[in-house]
């Protein structure tokens, strides 16, 4: 029972880029703008088809980091996984913004041995002696996903936004927890730290629920990999980019899949 | 002769060299609901480019809590937030204070102000908004010229009563 979940959850997480028409993928804090004395978020890590509702599977966070605002990495607590959720908590103990962010990157392997099918699932690391050397019709790729949402206890800060460099990965130009409804925001998207130029962005409000229609807006991505958004409306928005290479990290691999996904939360004027 | 010749030097010296002042009235309206607290209310004053130029008052709750005296929920002021309280250590003295009650509030800020006084003269604009406890949050603008005369009035529809605000130098 408990397997078979966390496996749903796996392939859930793991398909997630080339999936997307099916499932969502986010996190979702239960706020992101705070004050106080050492004020805490509860973050919600799901894979579903409405947003922002438990209807599918939990989104695994064993892959999950959290970036502090000094660019430091503190640990989750209070985390648990569900029949439809996992959920952790944040305690923001420094002013500034936090990237709290589910990077997964695996090489998928699939071959046959004696004429049936094998499939291996691992890390680059684990790749050498996961699959066999001398393995048949080898088929692999590699897939490198990144699910991210914003806080801010105070002031908006930037350390903690720096790129790794590594991945499908969003630069904010605008700052993600300073959006309001009716104003544009700007991002650049970067694909191993490089402009990811003509790239197809779509966002999603929340509450697609109580509504008939997605309603998604589409941007792309320009020479210098920027887009821009106006938000119609406040609100929680979750926003996916998918592209695809051949830069792989294990010369067997043909082909990278890369996804980008973040939440946003959008405040009225 | 000689006497008064140095009382209006020693105006003249004293900085700004011109004398200012807004009076302010807010009104917190009753409201007729099953949960009521006080709301939070800022008011600021900004420039053309919304920037928020002088804080003349937050009210919020000044009880110490484990959540931080209140400040806990001082992002719900959201504009305010945004423009000026989330880069601001509170308290800050003559700005600060505890929620007010139901009622008329007069106010008067003068050029004596730490902020306000450094204003040049010319037109501003004067925001206050409110935020309350599982209630509401509304705010008002109300354009006025700093260093000059000028009146202005703004109706709230929930959370703020009529605010009235007159300005002279």
């Amino acid at each position: 029972m408990k397997r078979s979940l966390i496996t749903a959850a796996l392939v859930a997480a793991l398909s997630l880029p080339f999936a997307a028409q099916a499932h969502k993928a986010w996190l979702q804090p239960s706020q992101t703008v705070l004050a106080g004395n050492n004020p805490w978020v509860t973050v919600d890590a799901a894979v579903s088809n409405d947003l922002f509702y438990f209807n599918h599977v939990p989104l695994r966070t064993d892959n999950l980091t959290i970036t502090a605002p000094d660019g430091s990495t503190v640990a989750p607590q209070n985390s648990a996984t569900g029949k439809y959720r996992s959920v952790f908590d944040v305690e923001l103990k420094q002013t500034g913004t936090y990237r709290i962010g589910v990077v997964n990157n695996y090489v998928i392997g699939q071959w046959e041995e004696n004429g049936q099918p094998k499939r291996w699932r691992g890390t680059v690391a684990e790749f050498a002696t996961g699959v066999p050397k001398d393995a048949k019709k080898l088929q692999v790729s590699q897939s490198v996903s990144r699910v991210e949402t914003f806080v801010t206890n105070g002031s908006p800060s930037e350390t903690a936004l720096k790129p790794s460099g590594e991945g499908l990965e969003l630069v904010p130009v605008t700052h993600p927890n300073d959006l309001f409804a009716g104003e544009a925001a700007t991002f650049r998207l970067q694909i191993d730290g490089k402009p990811a130029a003509g790239l197809d962005v779509e966002i999603v409000r929340g509450n697609t629920r109580y509504r008939n229609a997605q309603d998604e807006l589409k941007v792309k991505t320009d020479a210098k990999g920027e887009f821009s958004v106006t938000w119609p409306e406040a609100g929680m928005y979750w926003l996916e980019a998918t592209s695809e290479d051949k830069k792989t990290s294990v010369p067997q691999a043909k082909q990278r899949r890369l996804g980008y996904v973040a939440t946003l939360e959008v405040l009225p004027q | 002769m000689r006497v008064q010749l140095t009382i209006a030097l020693s105006g003249l010296l004293a900085l700004p060299a011109y004398s200012a002042e807004i009076n302010l009235n807010v009104q917190i309206p009753q409201l007729n609901v099953a949960e009521y607290h006080r709301p939070y209310v800022a008011i600021w004053v900004e420039g053309a480019d919304q920037k928020a130029l002088a804080n003349l008052a937050v009210w919020y709750q000044q009880k110490a809590t484990s959540e931080g005296a209140g400040t806990k929920w001082l992002p719900d002021l959201r504009q305010w937030w945004r423009r000026s309280g989330r880069t601001l250590k509170v308290p800050v003295d003559g700005v600060t204070g505890p929620t007010r009650p139901v009622g008329k509030h007069a106010l008067q800020f003068t050029d004596q102000h730490p902020e306000l006084g450094k204003l040049p003269p010319g037109e501003y604009t004067l925001v206050i908004e409110a935020a309350r406890e599982v209630g509401g949050r509304e705010l008002l603008k109300i354009p006025f010229k700093w260093g000059g005369t000028s009146n202005g009035q703004a109706q709230g529809s929930a959370e703020l009563g009529t605010v009235t605000l007159s300005t002279r130098s």
